[in-house]
């Protein structure tokens, strides 16, 4: 019943698919934790403006699917003029969903950074801004590494909805060839394996990563270093 | 070439570092100081002393605007600072301004609060290069200098977390020192630290004091108080109960408030005598 022949054949349209998944998945994602490190600080700005931007962006995406968020911009901007390809629709709606995730987390790594750096730094005649990017973000983004490690392994599979909208990704090619071939036990069981050789090395090197940075084993390990 | 005249030098040399007048605070509606009027001349020690929930460091960050006093007005070498009346208006600084007199003031916090990510000599180097603009060379030669002072030159490349509670403080009494403060404040600055490692801190405010420091501090060490101040000042309350030459003060304290809380501390602590 199961061919080698046939699989092999099935790996070039697959493969294909999971070039897409990467590259959207890491596009998104590059975008995300930009636009959420900005939503993230403006949520906690003394600006009354950046906070009455930020916060709704945030409340209002995360309070809606994205499966929902990913139609409108497929299937309802059209109506407004605004028609976008299946790949630049994809990675707006991830980014715009994983960003606002994304500034909450930014927000919490910033706030946990105790009231005497702020009082420190304030008192050497540091600017807040100044304050935010020698003194606060250094420690927060430490802090937060965990958490958008974790996002960074679940936009590779979260990704997988952007072939709702006809984009070619992994789980789309695998949907096609599928109904194609009817070999649907053989083909989703390569998608899976191939979501996994892409999560759990990622995985791994987030779990890399945090090590690296674990502040006082990192620290410790630096100061011989510093001569 | 600007001459100046024997009428400013006199001038100069006359205007206080800092002056507080009629200073109020208020903790939603808790009083925590009450009409606090202050002089503090240059190279004086003044030592603030009194029961905790006196309103002394509150009174302390009121002096480099980490607080906002809700009345009275808070002068910098006879400037005033932050929010006072010209011309019957209420003229509030901009950031700019309160940033640039912060960089003239040191503060040594009671929790040290250095900066983790940094090595003790970033610490001390951050504010001259970023703030103040100094070429970073230039401002690690001074930062080494100001480390080789509180007697930590040897660990110019430790991170906090590597040194003791009394190196750390040191280090943040020389991260202070880096910006050649016009005025130190210190909040407690002995307050966390094991015993055994007061001394080496309290060592370094000494050396301060006697190479002509102007410093503001909030302590418990009586002692240091005794020996080192210029003038001491008894606040409880909010407000200054009593203030006056540290030997008058702990010896003959007129107001009977002073007393009994000279005598508590005394009686809880009968090795004040001999600190620091």
């Amino acid at each position: 019943m199961f061919s080698i022949d046939e699989m092999i054949s099935f790996l070039p349209p697959l493969l294909g698919g999971a070039y897409i998944t990467i590259t959207v998945s890491l596009l998104s994602f590059a975008l995300a934790a930009m636009i959420g490190l900005m939503m993230g600080i403006a949520r906690i700005s003394r600006s009354l403006l950046l906070r009455a931007i930020a916060t709704p962006y945030v409340q209002f995406i995360r309070g809606t699917p994205l499966l929902l968020q990913l139609f409108f911009i497929y299937y309802v901007l059209p109506y407004s003029g605004i028609v976008l390809s299946p790949f630049v629709s994809g990675v707006m709606g991830l980014t715009l969903n994983y960003s606002a995730y994304m500034a909450e987390v930014f927000r919490g790594g910033i706030l946990a950074i105790p009231k005497g750096q702020w009082e420190a730094g304030l008192s050497v005649g540091m600017s807040r801004k100044l304050l935010m990017r020698r003194i606060i973000l250094p420690q927060a983004l430490r802090i937060v590494v965990p958490a958008i490690g974790n996002f960074f392994v679940s936009i590779f599979k979260d990704s997988a909805l952007v072939s709702v909208i006809t984009m070619r990704d992994l789980m789309f090619s695998g949907q096609i060839l599928a109904a194609a071939t009817f070999k649907h036990f053989e083909i989703f069981a390569m998608v899976a394996a191939i979501y996994f050789l892409i999560s759990y090395p990622t995985a791994k090197l987030v779990e890399y990563i945090e090590a690296r940075l674990d502040i006082s084993r990192a620290q410790a390990a630096a100061a011989p270093a510093h001569t | 070439m600007s001459l100046i005249t024997p009428v400013e030098i006199a001038a100069a040399t006359t205007v206080p570092v800092l002056r507080l007048e009629l200073i109020n605070k208020f903790f939603s509606r808790h009083q925590v100081l009450r009409d606090v009027t202050l002089e503090v001349e240059r190279g004086e020690v003044v030592c603030i002393i009194g029961p905790s929930g006196a309103g002394k460091s509150t009174l302390l960050r009121c002096i480099n605007h980490l607080e906002n006093v809700d009345s009275g007005t808070v002068f910098f070498e006879g400037a005033p600072v932050y929010r006072y009346q010209r011309d019957g208006k209420t003229v509030i600084d901009p950031d700019r301004r309160i940033e640039k007199i912060r960089s003239q003031i040191g503060m040594v916090f009671q929790s040290f609060n250095l900066f983790p990510h940094l090595t003790a000599l970033g610490n001390v180097i951050e504010a001259p290069i970023n703030v103040r603009r100094d070429p970073p060379e230039e401002a690690r030669r001074q930062g080494t200098a100001v480390l080789t002072k509180v007697g930590l030159a040897a660990k110019a490349n430790s991170y906090p977390h590597q040194l003791s509670g009394g190196q750390q403080q040191r280090v943040a009494i020389a991260r202070a020192l880096a910006m050649n403060p016009k005025l130190m404040l210190f909040d407690e600055a002995t307050s966390a630290l094991d015993p055994e490692l007061v001394g080496d801190v309290l060592r370094v405010m000494r050396q301060l004091a006697s190479e002509g420091m102007t410093m503001v501090v909030v302590t418990h060490e009586m002692g240091f108080a005794r020996d080192v101040a210029d003038r001491v000042i008894f606040m409880a309350d909010g407000a200054i109960i009593e203030e006056g030459d540290p030997r008058q003060l702990f010896t003959a304290p007129v107001n009977p408030r002073t007393r009994q809380f000279l005598q508590s501390v005394l009686d809880r602590n009968g090795n004040t005598e001999g600190a620091g």
